[in-house]
């Protein structure tokens, strides 16, 4: 079976309907460093979905090509394909008739691994999900929205695949359990360490997840691949920058901590530690109606200062 | 109760009467009656099942499928029979190939639609997970379209054995011989072998219930 | 063997050629005897058929308002109406004589139990498939529980009946050709003669072409019925 994390490139990647003009991905050309997670994101009618499913060969490409640890997919059984990739949707796809240990055993039973190695694994994964192991018994038709993307979180992981593709996971569920299933798959994440390809429409949540973004405009164009940080500050065109949206620098501040600013000396003023991001030293400078920032450290002691002008400069 | 009632109830008490005297006369027609139904409803199995499992994995043929579905309803079992007679004569075969015409349309159609429903979102999540297309089919479209598939089987089964009855006139063999036949065997005979046909068919149908109750998924409370 | 009588055929064994080596189809021989065979039979059987429809019709509303209305009562319908169903028809002509006499009633009875279960769970389907918040807005605007039912839930089950209406119309003018096992009455007769007379193929061939055009013709005289009664059904397909 695989493991680890690998290398995916798309290499002028194009799919083009027969019967259509234009193409719904374009010539996409970028490269996602094993274990990082990319966040392809735009307007529906981008192609982001389309250039999810030409990876896993659930769509196939009408040019160009799409290298796995520099290995052509073209070139691999596309059984053998699919079973080295994670693969998460939005409807999650959960199969009603099977028990959540045998939806999770899904992949490792195609693989043949016996029934005992199965359960030890679906009752590893409900953990590392955050499910109690006593789920494995049930029925999707029994848990909730959220109970059931973890699950489809958990059966994409079965395999130990070293690539995750994720189409909107998190797009069907209310926002305060979206906020936390978010934050639950990024510390999933750190331990794992998968190669995610990961599809929404939404650029918060592209930049909160992502390590690197994707914007595709109508089309299926690239239009800017970065960090979220350096898309935010340096949107590559006007279509970006509307995309991100006006309050792109507030959204920019959100991704930087006042451990990366330069401290004054410690001073009087409202405290706030030093792992807070600019965001929200400004949103508690607005607040408190103060001019100045006591900086604390992992101890409550402060240890520097911050005023308004260094926080916005 | 009226004269005709009384008159109803006699015949009945006589028909159960000819039951007792003459179990081997029913035994050896319902032995033909099954023997017709079976190659039938066997042939027609291995036609339309695995036709209408594919077409509905493929979405395709929603039009053959539901004309099919209508041409067959449209197809009266008695015109059938004699169409068969008029092109093969009499015999085994021609019966046989009456009913294998009769008892497509339900089996193909039912299949076709049972896989065609398939939740596409669970299909495409089998897919990515790198099931084969067999694979999809059997351990997925297949468990969970089981029920609608058993239903057309069901539906299949009773227009047989009914219309096995009718192909006696065509020398089909079976019950039929004797509810057609009442100047030998009385009006007794005729609705002794009228509710013994009955039976068959109650039976046939009760065991693809209970299979299809036992393929269909158990009820799960909804939290 | 076979117990039903007929019109004989005058012509048979003295007639054309064709008629005389019992060829595939002798037109002369239709045009013969439409009026005094064929015609009479389909009038028959356009009678038989629209009685048991209109009484099945009829009869498996009201099964059908009792199971909405109060749900106990759906299974044991659903279950005595299925029980109808599986009786093969040839056996419930025949299991229905000694009570009412070889009549055009024994027949009726057969026919209707056989329109029951599809009318019947095609209505209840259609009327619980109602979505609960249309329900829900009629009754908090105001509509009583029979304006709701009147103006909402019939309207809505309106193209599952009329689809059930379809399939039973259809099945009903088939299984009325074995009527003829009971009465001489209905397209069935002809072809039972045929039969008897060395199966005579031309009169199997339009007896038996007949009763699938007007089964053919019936559903579709029944889906011009459904798209003009139900417009927004279509429209919503096509969108």
């Amino acid at each position: 079976m695989p493991g680890q994390a690998a290398e995916l490139v798309f290499d002028e990647a194009t799919k083009q309907y027969s019967g259509t003009d234009g193409a719904a991905v374009d010539r996409l050309s970028l490269a996602v460093p094993a274990g990082e997670i990319c966040v392809l994101v735009g307007p529906s009618g981008g192609g982001k979905t389309t250039a999810l499913r030409l990876v896993n060969r659930l769509i196939e490409l009408t040019s160009g090509d799409i290298r796995i640890d520099g290995k052509s997919i073209r070139e691999q059984n596309l059984v053998q394909l699919r079973r080295g990739i994670g693969y998460v949707i939005q409807q999650v796809g959960l199969f009603p008739h099977m028990t959540i240990e045998a939806n999770i055993g899904t992949v490792p039973r195609l693989y043949g691994r016996p029934r005992s190695w199965i359960h030890t694994r679906s009752q590893e994964l409900l953990d590392l999900v955050g499910l109690d192991q006593s789920y494995g018994k049930r029925y999707p038709a029994q848990l909730s929205g959220g109970e059931r993307q973890r699950v489809g979180l958990a059966r994409a992981l079965a395999g130990d695949p070293p690539l995750m593709l994720m189409d909107e996971p998190f797009g069907a569920i209310d926002p305060i359990v979206r906020a936390r299933l978010q934050d639950e798959f990024l510390r999933l994440q750190q331990e794992v360490r998968k190669t995610v390809v990961f599809v929404t429409h939404d650029i918060d949540e592209a930049i909160r997840v992502g390590d690197r973004i994707a914007i595709l405009r109508r089309g299926g164009q690239l239009a800017q691949y970065d960090t979220p940080k350096a898309i935010l500050e340096q949107p590559a065109d006007d279509f970006v920058a509307e995309f991100v949206g006006a309050d792109r620098s507030l959204k920019a501040l959100a991704l930087r901590t006042l451990a990366e600013l330069e401290l004054g000396g410690p001073a009087d003023g409202p405290r706030l530690p030093r792992t807070a991001t600019l965001r929200e030293a400004l949103a508690l400078l607005v607040e408190k109606r103060a001019h100045t920032l006591a900086v604390t450290d992992e101890s409550g002691t402060v240890v520097g200062s911050v005023t308004r002008e260094a926080l916005l400069s | 109760m009226g004269e005709a009632g009384e008159v109803g109830m006699r015949t009945f008490v006589h028909a159960f009467r000819f039951m007792g005297e003459n179990p081997h006369l029913l035994l050896e027609k319902t032995g033909q009656h099954l023997e017709l139904s079976g190659a039938a409803l066997g042939i027609a199995l291995l036609v339309a099942l695995p036709l209408g499992l594919w077409l509905g994995h493929l979405h395709r043929g929603l039009f053959v499928a539901a004309s099919v579905s209508n041409v067959g309803r449209a197809l009266p079992s008695l015109v059938l029979i004699a169409f068969g007679l008029t092109l093969f004569g009499i015999g085994f075969w021609n019966n046989t190939a009456a009913l294998v015409v009769l008892a497509i349309p339900p089996i193909l159609t039912n299949a076709f639609f049972a896989i065609d429903a398939c939740d596409r979102d669970v299909v495409d999540a089998a897919r990515g997970m790198g099931m084969t297309e067999l694979d999809v089919l059997t351990r997925i479209e297949l468990p969970l379209g089981l029920p609608l598939v058993l239903a057309g089987i069901r539906i299949s089964a009773i227009f047989v054995i009914a219309t096995a009855t009718i192909a006696s006139i065509a020398g089909g063999g079976g019950l039929g011989d004797i509810i057609v036949n009442q100047p030998t065997y009385g009006l007794a005979g005729v609705v002794a072998a009228s509710l013994w046909v009955s039976g068959l068919a109650f039976l046939a149908a009760l065991i693809l219930s209970v299979v299809r109750r036992a393929a269909s998924p158990r009820p799960v409370p909804v939290p | 063997m076979i117990v039903a009588s007929g019109p004989v055929i005058p012509n048979f064994g003295q007639g054309s050629s064709c008629e005389v080596n019992n060829g595939w189809f002798c037109t002369e021989w239709v045009r013969a005897h439409w009026s005094d065979t064929l015609q009479p039979a389909l009038i028959q059987h356009i009678e038989l058929s629209a009685i048991a429809i209109g009484l099945g019709f009829a009869i498996a509303f009201a099964l059908a308002l009792a199971g909405f209305r109060f749900r106990v009562l759906d299974p044991p319908i659903g279950t005595v109406s299925d029980f109808l169903y599986t009786i093969p028809s040839l056996a419930l002509f025949q299991l229905l004589v000694p009570i009412t006499g070889i009549s055009v009633t024994t027949v009726e009875i057969a026919l209707v139990s056989y329109t029951l279960l599809i009318l019947y769970r095609n209505m209840i389907e259609g009327l619980r498939g109602v979505p609960a918040e249309i329900v829900d807005v009629a009754r908090g605007s105001g509509f009583t529980r029979m304006q709701t039912f009147i103006r909402v839930e019939l309207p809505l089950a309106l193209p599952a009946i009329l689809a059930g209406l379809r399939i039973a119309t259809v099945s009903t003018i088939s299984i009325a050709t074995v009527a003829s096992f009971v009465i001489a009455k209905g397209l069935g007769s002809p072809i039972f003669v045929a039969l008897e007379q060395d199966v005579f193929k031309t009169e199997i061939f339009t007896a038996g072409g007949m009763v699938v055009v007007l089964a053919l013709v019936a559903d579709g005289l029944l889906v011009l019925l459904q798209r003009a009664l139900t417009p927004w059904a279509r429209l919503a397909r096509s969108a």
